[in-house]
């Protein structure tokens, strides 16, 4: 069997404030999947994220990406680590005062010194390779318009070109369609999954919506106050199964 | 559609980022020959500046018995100062707000008085009102009232325009006159804005006042002076200390005053 | 009645008492008898010179006369401001509250903050003279310093509200933490932070133009040497060139920063 391109094992998250985050997670992921967890906000589904690619810290366990440790990177092998996985977030988080070259261009950022980068002196091929990756995300006309004139689709358009500017081999999405309307949602999804086929790249994203999750996904994970509660291929998924990881959901929005 | 666009010479070359920033920069040195900018002059000198924090970082304590009484007239002119500004103001910003007042001329005249007022630098009033009463704490209480007049009235035309409109509408419906429009409907709306910002003004005026004296309108800041004519910096330090404690005081009970109000 | 009410009732009684009080002890410590007799006389002079300014003040070649004056002050503020601006940053990054630990860190910096902000900006001045000699070098230094205390505030409380968004994009690409400051959160704050620069060089300009009053240049000076020796033609037509200048500096630097905005 292939070795697994992601591997976490026993992984708990307890944060300073004494909220335990994840609570002994054991997953693993291959390459090339198209992987959507849901559950409740809350439910940790940030948090096991942000840990793939070490923006959070685990308390416990170990985490493994193409068979290497890499809980305890730091500073360079982390920086290298991370040029390498893309992510995505529900606020787009672009500079938004800064143009979308711009923004695209910071996706290389971990290849150049400060210095180079704040005066802008990238290369040709990576100023090419902006151009390239805005015509996939079908943005390149709006190359020199600012971040904050696009609208919120466009914008998370903008910030899938800025990750592929990584050639990333893993694809992280926190809840990348949650401030968008769903026509603009269908657009990013389908973004999302062209890059998976096409491209190869294993996406992992963060879903509320469970229909959403089972018209894209290969496998679906589900996450429970921080519990793995779930884990099927699409083939086995019923939408009954839903019922318990959405537990409590319906008490609340009463 | 999907194509990059060409871009003009000006944006090529972000003409406005440069524009702006040569005018900065031709600002900046014109102002540093103007005001004859010397640093040579001053990492010189910096000594004597050090030095005189030196001294003023062995306070003179004894002094403090000296200190109390000026600063407890500081306090109380800012309190009068203040309140006689506050009590001018409101008229004054009844007739401003767009929303009690229709004619525009009215209100055009008294928003530009208020203007005026508010170009005027506190100690440049201060100088004034010591020619005109005298020197003492009266020039300061003075000063303070046509300061905090003019930061007061505007503070209340903006909060009394913010109001909700119904119910003016519904008292004029009613048959209510100007008089008591105000009272009904305005005031209660705005009070607690009011008092909020009275204790604003109130805590920008308890600075304000530690300096006025320097020009002789009473209060701590006529010991500034004197001890700064006479060298005698562990003064100083004591008063300037003082003023710290003051004003840390008044900000943290005005804080708590103004929190209560939410 | 219920307690709830009577409290109520009590607590309007209890402040209505309180705020007496401290009236009374403030009206009473004033001793408001002091003014001069001849403080209606001197308000009509000061009227008539108002009224008939000093007109050969305004431009006279000599460098000491209105324009030029006004202009140093003008200067004085402007370099001050910006120079205070730069000086800012680092304080405001150390008051500003970070999410984790560190809060001693801040409230040190805040401290700091208050302490330059109490500290009189005409003892800066003073005390700036006799390090590079009275003039209008005095009056840049002493701005640039105690300017440093409202900006320092206002920049950390806009990095403490800022959005961290763009920063954590730049970490999750490789970056590291200057990469994150200089491509991110500089960027998105810069706007900010020239709008409150420019907010205080409006106030600056005010400050400026009273420094002279202690020697620190501007026009300042000859304004405190013509109210003392009653020139009220001449503090008339100062008077006129202060309330101008501020009115038309408050106006581009209004319109400026409602573009920022």
């Amino acid at each position: 069997m292939e070795e697994p391109l992601i591997e976490i094992r026993n992984v708990s998250k307890v944060y300073d404030s004494g909220t335990v985050g994840l609570k002994n997670i054991n997953l693993t992921i291959q390459k090339g999947e198209f992987v959507v967890v849901v559950g409740l906000s809350g439910a940790g589904k940030s948090t096991l994220l942000r840990t793939i690619n070490r923006m959070h810290d685990v308390t416990d366990g170990d985490i493994l990406i193409e068979g290497k440790s890499i809980i305890h990177y730091k500073g360079k092998e982390l920086r290298k680590l991370r040029r390498k996985i893309g992510m995505i977030f529900q606020n787009f988080n672009l500079v938004k005062r800064s143009s979308v070259q711009r923004n695209v261009l910071s996706g290389r950022v971990g290849y150049y010194s400060t210095f180079k980068s704040v005066l802008g002196l990238f290369s040709k091929e990576d100023k090419q390779k902006a151009v390239d990756a805005l015509k996939q995300v079908k943005m390149a006309d709006k190359i020199y318009s600012r971040a904050d004139e696009l609208s919120g689709g466009q914008q998370q358009r903008v910030a899938i070109a800025r990750a592929l500017m990584q050639d990333p081999k893993i694809m992280l999405a926190d809840e990348p369609i949650a401030s968008l309307d769903p026509l603009t949602t269908k657009a990013v999804m389908d973004e999302l999954k062209e890059l998976n086929r096409k491209l190869g790249i294993t996406v992992i994203v963060n879903l509320h919506s469970v229909p959403l999750a089972m018209q894209y996904a290969d496998r679906i994970i589900g996450l429970r106050a921080g519990e793995l509660v779930y884990d099927k291929s699409i083939a086995e998924v019923q939408e009954t199964d839903f019922d318990s990881i959405y537990e409590g959901a319906a008490k609340e929005n009463e | 559609m999907n194509e990059v666009p060409k871009r003009s010479f000006a944006q090529r070359f972000h003409l406005k980022l440069v524009v702006w920033s040569v005018l900065f920069i031709v600002l900046l040195c014109g102002s540093a020959a103007l005001t004859g900018v010397n640093w040579g002059e001053f990492f010189s000198n910096i000594g004597q500046f050090f030095s005189l924090i030196g001294k003023m970082a062995h306070p003179d304590w004894k002094y403090i018995q000296i200190v109390i009484q000026p600063v407890i007239q500081t306090l109380q002119m800012a309190i009068v100062g203040t309140t006689i500004g506050t009590l001018i103001a409101v008229p004054f910003s009844v007739v401003a707000a767009r929303n009690l007042v229709k004619n525009p001329v009215v209100r055009g005249i008294i928003r530009f008085i208020l203007n005026l007022v508010r170009t005027l630098p506190d100690l440049l009033l201060a100088a004034i009102m010591v020619a005109i009463v005298g020197i003492g704490p009266s020039a300061g209480v003075w000063t303070l009232a046509i300061f905090s007049f003019g930061m007061i009235s505007k503070l209340f035309y903006e909060s009394i325009e913010t109001i909700d409109d119904g119910q003016l509408e519904a008292l004029r419906a009613a048959g209510a006159n100007y008089f008591q429009i105000i009272v009904f409907a305005v005031l209660p709306q705005v009070i607690e804005n009011f008092i909020s910002y009275f204790l604003y003004t109130f805590e920008i005026n308890v600075r304000a006042s530690t300096v006025l004296g320097y020009l002789g309108a009473g209060g701590i800041g006529m010991l500034l002076q004197q001890s700064l004519d006479s060298f005698n910096y562990s003064q100083t330090a004591i008063i300037i200390l003082a003023t710290l404690i003051v004003v840390l005081i008044i900000d943290g009970l005005s804080n708590y005053l103004r929190e209560k109000l939410d | 009645m219920s307690k709830a009410s009577k409290n109520k009732k009590y607590g309007w009684i209890f402040w209505g008492i309180l705020i007496i009080a401290v009236y009374v002890w403030a009206i009473l410590g004033m001793n408001l008898s002091g003014i001069q007799s001849s403080a209606v006389q001197v308000t009509k002079s000061i009227f008539n010179g108002i009224c008939h300014p000093d007109w050969h003040y305004v431009y006279n070649g000599s460098g000491e006369d209105l324009v030029s004056l006004i202009i140093q002050t003008l200067a004085i503020a402007f370099l001050g401001t910006f120079v205070s601006a730069f000086l800012s940053v680092p304080f405001a990054f150390l008051a500003a509250r970070s999410s984790k630990h560190l809060q001693v860190r801040s409230k040190i910096g805040k401290f700091i903050l208050v302490f330059i902000r109490t500290f009189p900006e005409i003892v800066l001045a003073i005390m700036f003279i006799k390090a590079v000699g009275p003039g209008a070098f005095a009056g840049v230094l002493a701005v640039s310093i105690h300017s440093i205390g409202m900006l320092g505030k206002l920049f950390s409380e806009s990095l403490e509200n800022m959005d961290h968004g763009a920063e954590e994009a730049i970490l999750s690409v490789g970056g590291t933490k200057s990469d994150a400051l200089f491509l991110a959160t500089l960027p998105d704050i810069m706007p900010q932070f020239l709008s409150y620069t420019l907010y205080r060089f409006e106030i600056a300009v005010r400050s400026a133009s009273i420094l002279g009053m202690v020697g620190a240049g501007g026009i300042g000076t000859p304004l405190l040497f013509a109210i003392q020796t009653r020139t009220w033609s001449r503090v008339g037509i100062i008077l006129l060139g202060i309330v101008v200048t501020v009115t038309v500096i408050d106006w581009i630097s209004g319109t400026l920063r409602r573009k920022l905005g």
